[in-house]
């Protein structure tokens, strides 16, 4: 039987890089999902829980339950997204349906660590936070990485240290955030990496927006587009 | 009601505070290696113990369980010290606690005192009261030591000297000690003890804080690694120890749990140097008198919140600072206050009670909810979850904003689909500000991104246009 997978493609991807969501469509459908994406969906009300409006947040919360109540299972590429509404939106007054992190979701649900991908690149790779800390996502998407042939895999060296972007965090406190990034770009340039990949575009934007000021020659890449590339229909780069 | 000491008069905001620290590069090359090796050392010594995560649970459970019967064990607490020769005294706030402690001073003739590091003294301002009432005090923690003689503030709850080098210290100890030291550690801590024995051997009071107090038998403990706090609790005639009123255990066996946790999570040590424990007074064994004067100085209010109580938690261990990305990088004066870091942006504010007050109110903020804090704290205290409940009362404290504003209409273009998908079309139109893919400068509020950042161009297509277009 076909797995049911409802897209929850997060505002920021929607908005900005529809790539990673037509990624995950095509990786999950490649592993033998069918794959819906609810048009009713706009946003977690994540950016309005962190940053005090936690009544602005509620209708958010209230409307994700309605838009994808029927799902079995409900995929977002984002790690934070998957976090708000897995522990916050219960406390909001919620009973979330199953959501998932991409990477949890091939791992526990799909049961593949192998999804046949090809990524001919030197690829390292940022742990966010709230995967790391929220969801427990471990290495799983190191094991997914390390099973995509072609792709030579760096670490990175304090990879579990937050890169700075923290939402409004990164506006609110621009200089702090800043002196954290700036130690997150020194990492990613010590593995000689051609790209930086993570589970969530938000932290991507920020490492990415500050290796891009720097033309330091890295690019930032999703995991569900290395994931979905392969021999036959590789990722290229779009940006 | 005057106001609480537990922040710095006149301190900044605390982004105004962190842009000048983050320019002090002898203060971010002095944390970056001070956290960077208690981090480590850390992390080794709690990954022995096998049974870590079951102590975290017994420690928060026990800890709630105190603040569920405060009223009733603090009473408890009182009639036990009383009946081993000791004295309570009970004081609603810092003002009451600092009157409380001068008064015992003068009443034994004491111009000066000796100090066991303490964190509650810190807090209420104990020093500067007693100063002005006559009664010098003198740090005997070394890193305390180092911060009074610099004439300085504490930057950290452990190790309050840890933004100095040695090399600062030897400078700080020349000029206040008149003395000649090089600046390896063996020198400067023989320097200190030099200095600080004679006044071991000539104070006749000792003040001091309290790790834990335990109620049923009226015990109190203290924990420390160098032995100048022993010295302070046995050598002087008067001991006076002013405890916040969460600091109890209800028994002697719950100690075990946090003799464990304490050390592992503070100092990376299996276990502290120095134990302390006395119970009253014992006929010619120490002091001969003791006062127990218990501070709430905001902690009744604090408890109230159901979010926020967690906070009373707190075993004052540090770990939380040290893996905190904001505090290794901006150092613990930026908070404004003696308690820094994680704990103290969520300590800080509810101590103080009033979220009108700009520093207190933009504590919760100094964090990216990156969640290492929760990770490490050995009481589980959940500090992401009351740091987001903190700012929910800091924007209803502010009420309207350009920042509010902003957010109610984010909201409402959120609620409703059609409306968002109307503002990513408009919004996609900032693409043609972008030149080869980036947005490298957009006006305020977005300046405050691309002041470092770039932003990439927004696609001409959303992915729910496309998915319109080939799906729908």
């Amino acid at each position: 039987m076909r797995v049911r997978v409802a897209l929850f493609a997060t505002c920021l991807t929607d908005t900005f890089f529809p790539e990673t969501a037509r990624a995950v469509v095509r990786l999950l459908e490649r592993l033998g999902c069918s794959v819906d994406f609810p048009l009713g969906q706009t946003c977690c009300g994540q950016m309005h829980f962190n940053t005090g409006y936690r009544e602005h947040a509620k209708p958010l919360a209230r409307k994700y339950t309605d838009v994808f109540r029927d799902y079995d299972h409900v995929v977002a590429p984002s790690g934070s997204c998957a976090g708000m509404v897995r522990e916050i939106h219960p406390t909001l007054g919620e009973s979330p349906p199953r959501t998932f992190e991409l990477a949890e979701f091939l791992v526990d649900v799909l049961g593949v660590t192998d999804v046949g991908a090809w990524f001919p690149h030197r690829v390292t790779y940022h742990p966010t936070c709230h995967s790391l800390r929220m969801l427990g996502v471990g290495d799983k998407p190191l094991a997914l990485l390390r099973a995509v042939k072609a792709l030579d895999l760096v670490e990175l060296p304090d990879s579990t240290h937050c890169c700075g972007f923290g939402g409004t965090f990164a506006v609110k406190n621009a200089e702090t955030s800043t002196a954290m990034l700036a130690d997150k770009m020194t990492s990613v340039l010590s593995t000689g990496a051609e790209v930086l990949s993570a589970g969530d575009n938000s932290c991507l934007m920020h490492i990415g927006g500050g290796l891009s000021r720097l033309r330091a020659g890295v690019r930032p890449v999703h995991l569900a587009e290395i994931l979905a590339s392969t021999e036959e229909d590789p990722w290229l780069a779009t940006r | 009601m005057a106001r609480n000491p537990v922040t710095w008069l006149g301190s900044p905001t605390f982004p105004k505070a962190a842009h000048t620290a983050l320019a002090d590069t002898q203060l971010r090359q002095n944390l970056r290696k001070a956290t960077g090796t208690i981090r480590g050392r850390r992390a080794a010594a709690v990954g022995e113990m096998t049974d870590w995560e079951q102590l975290r649970v017994a420690g928060e459970q026990i800890k709630n369980d105190v603040l569920a019967r405060l009223d009733t064990l603090l009473v408890q607490l009182e009639e036990s010290v009383t009946a081993r020769g000791g004295v309570v005294h009970w004081a609603r706030d810092a003002e009451e606690a600092n009157r409380i402690v001068l008064d015992l001073c003068r009443e034994e003739g004491a111009n000066e005192v000796v100090k066991v590091k303490s964190m509650a003294t810190a807090e209420i301002g104990l020093n500067e009261a007693l100063e002005a009432g006559g009664v010098h005090a003198i740090e005997t923690d070394l890193a305390e030591l180092i911060v009074q003689l610099g004439d300085d503030r504490p930057s950290h709850i452990l190790v309050p000297a840890i933004h100095r080098n040695r090399s600062e210290i030897r400078e700080i100890f020349q000029r206040r000690m008149g003395v000649e030291v090089s600046d390896e550690p063996a020198d400067l801590a023989e320097a200190a003890r030099v200095y600080l024995r004679e006044k071991f051997l000539t104070t006749k009071v000792a003040i001091s804080g309290a790790n834990f107090a335990v109620a049923d038998t009226g015990s109190i403990v203290v924990l420390e690694s160098e032995g100048n706090g022993r010295m302070c609790l046995t050598l002087p005639d008067t001991l006076i120890t002013v405890m916040g009123i969460e600091k109890l255990v209800p028994t002697w066996q719950d100690l075990e749990v946090f003799l464990q946790l304490l050390p592992r999570s503070s100092t990376a040590e299996r276990m502290n140097p120095y134990t302390s424990v006395w119970t009253g007074v014992t006929e010619g064994d120490g002091p001969q008198r003791f006062h127990l004067v218990l501070i709430d100085n905001g902690r009744t209010a604090t408890l109230e919140d159901s979010v926020g109580r967690q906070a009373l938690r707190c075993i004052r261990c540090s770990a939380c600072l040290n893996v905190c990305p904001v505090y290794e990088r901006t150092g613990g004066q930026s908070y404004g206050s003696v308690y820094p870091g994680p704990i103290g942006a969520i300590l800080t504010p509810q101590l103080v009670g009033d979220m009108h007050d700009p520093q207190a109110a933009s504590l919760p903020y100094a964090s990216s909810l990156c969640g290492a804090c929760f990770e490490v704290c050995p009481v589980r205290i959940d500090i992401p979850s009351v740091l987001t409940h903190l700012r929910a009362e800091a924007v209803e404290a502010k009420g309207l904003t350009a920042e509010s504003v902003a957010m109610a209409a984010a909201a409402w273009v959120f609620r409703e689909a059609s409306r968002y998908e109307k503002a990513q079309k408009a919004g996609s139109l900032a693409r043609f500000l972008a030149r080869d893919g980036r947005i490298t400068s957009l006006p305020w509020p977005g300046s405050k991104w691309t002041s470092s950042r770039d932003v990439p161009a927004p696609p001409s297509e959303s992915f729910r246009a496309w998915w319109r277009k080939n799906r729908g």
